[in-house]
Parts: C-alpha cells; structure tokens; sequence
C-alpha cells in the first residue's frame, strides 16, 4: 500500500463522481487545444498565401494612386535610392525580402514593354557589411536564408517572380518576363537591344498573370543610367514577414520613411490580423471560463468529496494519519484529476481540430504534441488550485466529530 | 499506563454550554481490561476519544506512558496513535474501496512499513482471524462478522500496547459479538491493556473492572462481580 494506490483506488471506486468534476475542465482545454491547434495552421496557411503573393509592402513616392498594387511603380513618380540605406540599415525585423526599382517605358519591335530596374541582393549585403550594421547582417527569422558563395547554393534567376529579390545579376544581364519572351521569341542566352545598350537573357521568367510578365529586369543601376534620371526609384518592394505585419510591421517602415506612402496588401493581411486577435481573444475566452468554471467545478467536486469522506478521514487520522498525510492524498488525487484533464482534453481538442479544420477553415489540421504540454500544466494547475481550500478543509478535519456524527 | 486526571470536557456549539464529563480520574495500568459502561449520553466514547489523543480535555491532562497527551501538537498525537494506540469501533470503519488485505496493510503503511512487508504482515494476521481465503475481497463483499475481524486484524497491524474499543460487539450477532471479545480477552491476555465502551452488560462483565458512566461522573468501579460506588 503507497499514498499513490490509495489515491487511484479512491479515484476508480467513484469514477462517475470523477468524470461529472472533471467534466468543465475537460471540455474546456478540449475548446482551447482545438482553437489553438486550427489557428496555428490557419496562419500558417495565411503566411504562406502572402509568401505566395511575393511582395507584401510597397514603399511608394507620396504621391502616386494606388489603383493598381502590381503596377503602383508605373506612374512616373519617384524618389531617392537612399531610402533603401535607411531600410537595409535599420533595426526593422521581419523584413525578409528589400527590392527597389525603377521603371521606364521601352519600345523593342514596335512594341511597348516596361524596363525595370532591380538591385540584386549581393550589394546590400556588401553595404551592410561595409557598413556592420543593417538588416542583411543579421539572422532573419522569417525563412530566408543569405547565399553564402560556397556553403548555399545561389537560387536561380528565375526565382525573382516569387521572392522579389536575387542574389546577383550582372550590368549587362537582363531577366525576361513571360509574355515579353513569347512576343520577342527570345530564349537564354539571346541578345536583346534596349534604350541603345546590348543585354544578355540570363533567365525567362515564368508566367505569373502579373504585369510582371510584361517586364524585362535588368540592374537598377544600369536602368538610372540609360534613363539619366540619376539615384532614384519608384517603388521598393518588401516581403515582409507576415507575423511581423501583424505586429506594426507598416507603422515602423512608416516612421523610418515619413517622406514615402507604405502599404501592404491591407486585405489579406487585415482579415489575418482580425483573424488571429480573434482567436487570441477567444482562446483567452475559454481560458477565463475554464478557469472559473472548471476551477469552480473541481473545487466543488473536492468538497464534496472531503465531506462523503469525513467517516475515511477520521479512521485515518485514528490509525495515525497527520494532517500533512491528509492533505497530500486530496492534492495528490486533483493532480491526477489535472493530469487526466489535461491529457484527455488535449486529445479530444486535437481530434476535434483535425476533423473541424478542413470544414471550418478549409485547411489541413495535424496534431500538435507540443500543446499536450500546454494543455496539461493549464489542467494541473487549475486542479491543483481548486483543490487546496477543500484538501486544507480535510486536513483540518477533527477526526473526533468526523467519527462522531456519522 | 493511560492516566486521565480531574479532566473535564464541555462543548459550547450553540447555546448553553454542555458538560459532558466533569472532573474524570481514572487510571489504567498495563495490561488492564477495562470495560466503560453507562447510559447513552452518558460520555462514554468521548472518555475513550479524549484517552486515544482524538479529543482534547477542557480542563485535566490525559498522560499516556507518562506524557502529557494534549501538551503535544495534532501531528504528534496522531504519531503515538500510530504507535501505541489501536482503535476498534462500532461501524468498522474500514475503507470500503480497499481490500481486506489493503485495509489492514494502512496503519502499516502510515507506519512506513515497505510493500511488501506490510501484505506479508497484514495477510498473517487476516489468517490468524481465519480470513485467509478473502484476503481481496472489499468490505462489502465481506459479512459483518467478517468485516469485525478485519478491523481486529487492522487494530493488531502496528502492534498497540493499548487498544481502544468503542462498542465493538455493537453492530454483531451473539455469536460473532462472543467471537470479538475472545478476541479481545486474548489480545489482553497477550499484555495489551484494552479499554472498552459498551451498553450490553454482559459483554463489560468480560472485562476485569468496569466503570460505570452517568450524568458525565463516575459513578462506580466493578472489580470482578462487586459494584463500588465512587460517587
């Protein structure tokens, strides 16, 4: 016989008892676990929606209209290149992707295409470094990874429709959107005329439904050159991470940069703002509720319990039990209680998001063991809680009256 | 061995104040068999409650092998129970959802007696009371005779010098009640003293003195078959 047999016998003998007590608890991390488990992969699906999109800040001249998101850098307007120092120099996290760009009308065969001027990541990191301050020489949490020449392979050229931004490009390489290389008929490697200056096709880009594919990229600095229209640009692009933007990603570009517009795709990421403050309040709900109501149901359960026992309890303390020993057996049983609240709350709540999800938010729900851990030491801590006023009432117990009045 | 001097006991929950016993002197000596006989109401079990530790005195010690009961702390009280004390009562008491092996196996426990010795031990003592063949089987799976000797076999578990016995042949058959207090005759023949609150007079002639109980005063000491009023 140990402390721990006495306690489970005790528990299986009243295990309707049991369950009724357990019953708020149990429920209750169930909702939260399932909130928390659908939530985690609804924004991370939302992340991947924006990653997808590519770009999900602009950085704008004042003064242009943004009728249009993916042509808002057509309008002629511009401003200096040196705002991009003031961004790749700042303390700003969550900034995975800086792209500026200038952009000029180009005529190649009587048709009209749009020359757009791009600055490959390898002179930011050049600057950042000469410079050992700024956002490229620091880890970025957000998933992009630095090419470092020799250990991580340089990504393609043809990446740049995604993540905005490439690791290199020579003065005299050009990048050609998909459209423009079908109505050309040019390929890799082909020579192509602009603005009086000869260009190698280093990549094709693939269709992407954007204006994009009408562009040709070429270097920034070669672009400001042709155009003679000195340092300047008209849109930085930014792939911004996406819980970053949630917590005032914009604001901040806003204050570095008074002088420019920044916007972001404000609906995609205000519904996944409203979204994820939704589910925080809501998850923050339940745990209030389950705190209160579980806590009160497990409470009442106990005293119950204490006083069913009141006859046990005074044999015990006859037969030598202190009121420590007493005391012990009540909050040992409610860990157990947290323990298999916790445990089987987060089993239920993890099935219900897995079998809710798909329905509810259209995404694809797998467990996560992680919340076990959560969901147990919530449980526990509740159990526990609500349990020392009626394990202290059973230790205070006079075994004398207990005997007595039964 | 048990000494209880000029002890008063008065309760005070709602109205006027109740005096239950007024100015008690007993004293037992090792290895007596004592029986406590009176009307109902008359203190019986709260002398026996007030000479295990269980229920403090208004006024007067209970001394224990000398030491003050109720100068020690709740804790320390419920350590010479587990020591030195055995109770028998009424009702049983035992645990209903543990065995009877289990429910003999607990003051062992209590006693930090290790797993396995404590079932070596509670089983030796259930056979010794011919339960051997209902070691687990619980409470309610047991007759009432049955559920007596387990609670006999749980009151010999820690090896009292004392033994308290509230009614014990109260809730028994003839049979089983004569059954119970050989017993009792037995465990005193062995050297432990035994203390013992009854109604049935037959059963308290079984002791070697009696006390009878009435109004919260001792009102005469039997010694064998002679009644002697102390009054």
């Amino acid at each position: 016989m140990q402390l721990r047999k006495l306690v489970w016998k005790e528990l299986f003998e009243r295990k309707n008892q049991v369950f009724t007590g357990l019953l708020a608890i149990l429920l209750g991390i169930t909702v939260i676990v399932a909130i928390k488990n659908i939530t985690f992969y609804s924004e991370k699906a939302v992340a991947q929606e924006l990653d997808a999109l590519g770009a999900n800040i602009l950085v704008l001249p004042k003064s242009v209209l943004l009728e249009n998101y993916y042509s808002a850098d057509m309008q002629g307007e511009e401003f200096p290149e040196e705002y991009v120092n003031r961004l790749s120099q700042s303390n700003l996290q969550g900034v995975d992707n800086l792209s500026p760009k200038l952009s000029v009308p180009v005529e190649i065969q009587g048709r009209k295409f749009t020359l757009t001027g791009i600055l490959p990541k390898s002179e930011f990191q050049a600057k950042a470094a000469w410079q050992a301050a700024g956002i490229f020489s620091r880890p970025q949490g957000c998933g992009t990874v630095v090419a470092i020449p020799g250990l991580i392979p340089e990504q393609p050229k043809e990446t740049l429709v995604r993540t905005r931004v490439i690791e290199s490009l020579s003065d005299d390489e050009a990048l050609v959107g998909g459209d423009v290389a079908t109505s050309l008929g040019v390929k890799v490697n082909d020579a192509v005329s602009l603005m009086g200056k000869s260009f190698t096709v280093a990549a094709i880009l693939p269709q992407t439904g954007t204006v994009d594919d009408s562009r040709i990229f070429a270097h920034l600095h070669t672009v400001q050159q042709l155009a003679g229209k000195g340092r300047v640009i008209n849109v930085i692009e930014i792939v911004g991470c996406c819980d970053q933007i949630s917590k005032g990603l914009v604001p901040k570009i806003n204050s570095l940069l008074p002088e420019a517009k920044v916007v972001t795709i404000t609906q995609v990421v205000d519904t996944q703002i409203k979204t994820n403050r939704m589910m925080s309040n809501l998850s923050f709900v339940f745990l209030v509720v389950i705190v209160l109501v579980g806590g009160a149901s497990i409470a009442n359960y106990m005293y119950g319990n204490v006083y069913e026992r009141r006859r046990e309890i005074g044999t015990l303390m006859a037969l030598g039990a202190g009121s420590g020993f007493v005391l012990r057996m009540f909050l040992l049983k409610a860990l157990l209680l947290g323990l298999a609240g916790g445990v089987a709350g987060y089993l239920m709540g993890t099935l219900l998001a897995v079998i809710l999800g798909p329905k509810l938010a259209g995404i694809i729900v797998l467990p996560m063991p992680i919340l076990v851990i959560w969901a147990v030491v919530i449980s526990v801590i509740i159990a526990l809680v609500a349990s020392y006023f009626p394990a202290r009432r059973a230790a205070r117990l006079d075994p004398c009256s207990s005997l007595q009045e039964i | 061995m048990l000494k209880m001097e000029t002890v008063t006991k008065a309760y005070n929950h709602r109205g006027p104040s109740l005096t239950v016993l007024s100015d008690i002197s007993v004293d037992v000596p090792a290895g007596d068999f004592v029986s406590i006989v009176g009307p109902s109401g008359s203190g019986k079990s709260t002398l026996l409650l007030m000479l295990g530790g269980m229920l403090s005195p208004s006024s007067g010690s209970v001394f224990l092998d000398g030491e003050s009961l109720y100068d020690l702390g709740p804790d320390e009280r419920a350590a010479i129970r587990r020591d030195k004390i055995g109770f028998v009562f009424q009702m049983f008491n035992l645990v209903p959802y543990l065995s009877a092996v289990e429910n003999v196996q607990v003051p062992l426990f209590l006693g930090g007696m290790g797993g396995e010795d404590q079932r070596t031990r509670a089983v030796s003592l259930l056979e010794r009371l011919g339960l051997g063949d209902r070691l687990d089987h619980k409470p309610s799976q047991l007759s009432v005779g049955q559920q007596q000797r387990v609670a006999l076999a749980r009151v010999l578990a820690n090896d009292p010098a004392v033994i308290l016995a509230d009614e014990p042949t109260g809730s028994l058959d003839p049979e089983t009640s004569s059954q119970a207090m050989e017993f009792l005759e037995q465990v005193n023949r062995e050297g432990r003293t035994v203390v013992m609150v009854t109604h049935d007079p037959q059963v308290a002639r079984r002791a070697k003195r009696t006390l009878r109980l009435d109004g919260g005063r001792i009102l005469s000491e039997k010694t064998g078959r002679a009644f002697v009023s102390v009054a």
